[in-house]
């Protein structure tokens, strides 16, 4: 599966990250940092009127757009086309890379740069390309460092946020890196190292954060300026996009961006907004001379027509995974898919089925941060419980264990007798493990949420004990005042 | 020249198939219930504009000069010592002779991209010391110079030389994105050619990938400064 990161179970890998202290801190600073600025450009900027109005905005242009979705990726299709682009529609993550090999194969092309994209990452082009005797070389800082370190993203936005500068700079020391741990001369070095590279590439490769139907441009949006390294020096561009991330023209463009850069990083605008659109480039020195779309499905048509379609509104911003506790504590390699946090355990499910990611809908306390912090308001809560449904009822292969206790707490929740039974048993069967109030070394089901934390004991009055008592309470307290009420 | 189009068909079918219903041949341009973005900054002057994209600049590392049409050479010489002097690139570009720059331009030898001399242009912005670009729109809300390349105003001379210096007529000054991608949008109904190349610049590069540490020039321009010219 190319989406997977590791091979791990869910819960090992859960049990890994809560214990890598230095992961659990740079995760939550970054979330806190993303999350503070989200809100300063956001709600907080009172320039830009109701940003709730701008989330529906948002999610009505992302709705008409999916709803009509075939129809703009022909209009996409025709402009990038009649522009002189080549475009080639992959079903399969298989399909995209062949193709985009088979380009690079006809251009002879040796050295290939790339601009962060998830799509990418996604298909694991980088592999396929390597196999073909190319180098390969990200250029956006985190994916370099990634790269450079043989990791994997575990952030849609900053995808090396689980590494800190010391990793960083022993990192670069396999290119010959001399320096310090300063972030900035750490930079200086990718800079210098990258320039050369960018100068020299054949072909350039980069993502799509959007795509605009009506002209056959595409937008990128970035900080640092490799994206635009990549699509100036080499003479062959090809760009890959999941076939979602469109929009009908340039106005609909105007909000995604803006919804965009406030959201993810907390920018009015990032650095570079760059739209790039094909045409006669022959007398221009310093772009690329053939351009190449890619777009893809890979399980996104999964969700059209289901109720997870709204899965696909999403514009990569992160702002649900700056907001989510279980992100917080687990980070995102513990996902075991390149899409971690709540939209990750949406979305990999459709992608790459239950079999694989049928657990990351249940990564989430269901506190609906997720679904508040989402731009285009995708009821990304709503949507997790509906994956834990198909799950259960036969869309996974949920655990023979979990499957009885599920069925026991059915027999059990309907019969009042066993469901008494329970209740009063419960405080004594799991005396022997409740120390200092909570149990902290919970057997089979409870295993894993006690390695994270405390479960609180069963306490030996049942809420509706505890109800009976509190109305009685509060009959007695009804009828002293009203006696006190007469007497005066 | 046209492209190839490969695998549509089946594709889109699919596609059609799973939202139940036949590929579509036509949809009416959507009218939309929400449109927050006419109303930022909506009947600003120009000079309120300015304000505002002095005050975003500060937020994105961004020196900003401003000065008459009268000053503007003498504020580009400035400004070009300022930032250290050194070699000089420009884009190919007529406004900078009707802004009357073509002398403080030889003053400090400035090389102006000629697309006929092929990859030297290239050479020569990668060693230069400061590029020199007039922008075409100018966003306020984030200080973005909108630059619209081709093949003469070329994307290296904001790209590559360390410090980029962009002149903005004040005619250019925009409140935001809204109306410079209404301006591509209406040129393209139009059917007019839009640039291939449209650049949105707010700032000096810069990357927050280690351990979220702001970190500013990484790929592209270190500095970035903004020329703001009264030009009417």
């Amino acid at each position: 599966m190319p989406m997977k990161i590791g091979n791990q179970p869910f819960f090992k890998g859960v049990d890994e990250a809560i214990h890598d202290s230095f992961m659990v801190n740079a995760v939550s600073s970054a979330q806190d940092g993303l999350r503070e600025r989200k809100l300063r450009a956001t709600v907080g900027d009172e320039t830009l009127g109701s940003w709730e109005t701008w989330r529906e905005a948002g999610e009505e242009i992302r709705s008409h757009t999916l709803n009509h979705l075939d129809y703009y990726l022909k209009q996409l299709s025709d402009n990038f086309a009649s522009r002189g682009g080549h475009v080639f529609f992959a079903q399969t993550a298989e399909e995209a890379r062949d193709y985009i090999k088979k380009v690079v194969r006809q251009k002879n092309a040796k050295h290939v740069v790339k601009a962060k994209s998830m799509v990418t990452e996604e298909i694991s082009l980088n592999e396929a390309l390597e196999a073909e005797g190319c180098d390969v070389l990200e250029s956006d800082l985190a994916e370099f460092i990634l790269q450079t370190d043989q990791d994997k993203p575990s952030h849609i936005v900053v995808p090396s946020v689980h590494k800190n500068r010391q990793q960083i700079r022993d990192a670069f020391r396999k290119l010959g890196y001399q320096g310090t741990d300063e972030p900035k001369e750490l930079a200086a070095f990718a800079r210098k190292t990258l320039r050369r590279k960018f100068l020299q590439a054949d072909v350039g490769i980069t993502g799509c954060n959007f795509a605009v139907a009506d002209t056959g441009s595409i937008c990128l949006v970035t900080n640092e300026g490799n994206a635009n390294m990549v699509t100036t020096f080499p003479e062959t561009q090809i760009t890959v996009m999941g076939m979602e991330r469109l929009v009908p023209t340039w106005k609909e463009l105007d909000t995604l961006v803006t919804l965009l850069c406030r959201s993810s990083v907390g920018q009015r605008l990032t650095t570079y907004v760059t739209d790039i659109t094909p045409g006669d480039e022959s007398e221009t020195v310093d772009s690329p001379k053939e351009f190449h779309l890619v777009i893809v499905d890979a399980g996104r048509s999964n969700a059209l027509g289901t109720e997870f379609q709204p899965a696909l509104h999403c514009i990569r911003c992160a702002a649900c995974i700056n907001v989510c506790p279980v992100y917080r504590h687990i980070g995102g390699h513990a996902y075991g898919s390149i899409y971690p946090g709540p939209i990750g355990a949406v979305l990999s499910p459709i992608l790459g089925g239950y079999k694989e990611y049928g657990k990351l809908p249940y990564a989430s306390s269901l506190c609906a941060a997720c679904t508040e912090a989402c731009p285009v308001k995708i009821p990304l809560h709503e949507l997790l419980i509906k994956h834990r449904r198909k799950y259960v009822e036969g869309g996974g292969k949920p655990p023979i264990g979990e499957k009885i206790a599920m069925k026991g707490f059915g027999i059990g929740a309907r019969s009042p007798f066993i469901f008494k039974v329970g209740m009063k048993t419960a405080p004594i069967i799991l005396k022997p493990l409740v120390h200092d109030g909570a149990i902290q070394k919970g057997p089979g089901p409870m295993k894993p949420w006690t390695n994270g934390r405390d479960l609180p004991a069963p306490s030996k009055e049942n809420f509706r004990e505890w109800f009976k008592k509190h109305k009685q309470k509060e009959k007695l307290k009804h009828v002293q005042d009203k006696g006190i009420g007469e007497s005066l | 020249m046209k492209g190839t189009i490969e695998n549509r068909d089946v594709f889109l079918k699919n596609i059609a198939r799973k939202l139940r219903r036949e590929p579509l041949k036509n949809v009416p341009a959507p009218k939309w219930a929400h449109e927050p973005q006419w109303d930022v900054y909506k009947e600003y002057t120009k000079d309120q504009l300015v304000a505002v994209m002095k005050e975003a600049s500060q937020s994105i590392h961004t020196k900003v000069y401003e000065t008459d049409s009268g000053h503007l050479a003498d504020v580009v010489n400035g400004a070009i010592d300022d930032y250290g002097g050194g070699s000089v690139v420009t884009t190919r570009d007529p406004r900078f002779a009707e802004l009357g720059l073509d002398g403080v331009l030889a003053k400090h030898r400035a090389y102006t991209w000629n697309a006929s001399d092929g990859r030297k242009n290239i050479d020569i912005a990668a060693k230069a010391d400061i590029g020199v670009t007039v922008c075409d729109v100018m966003l306020a809300e984030s200080a973005t110079a909108g630059l619209f390349n081709d093949k003469d105003k070329a994307r290296c001379v904001s790209l590559l030389p360390v410090t980029s210096i962009v002149i903005v007529p004040k005619s250019v000054i925009v409140p935001r994105i809204t109306q410079a991608m209404e301006m591509v949008e209406k040129k393209a109904r139009a059917g007019e050619a839009i640039s291939t190349y449209i650049n949105f610049i707010s700032g000096p590069s810069n990357s927050a990938d280690i351990e979220m540490r702001l970190v500013v020039g990484v790929h592209g321009p270190v500095k970035v400064a903004y020329i703001v010219v009264s030009d009417r």
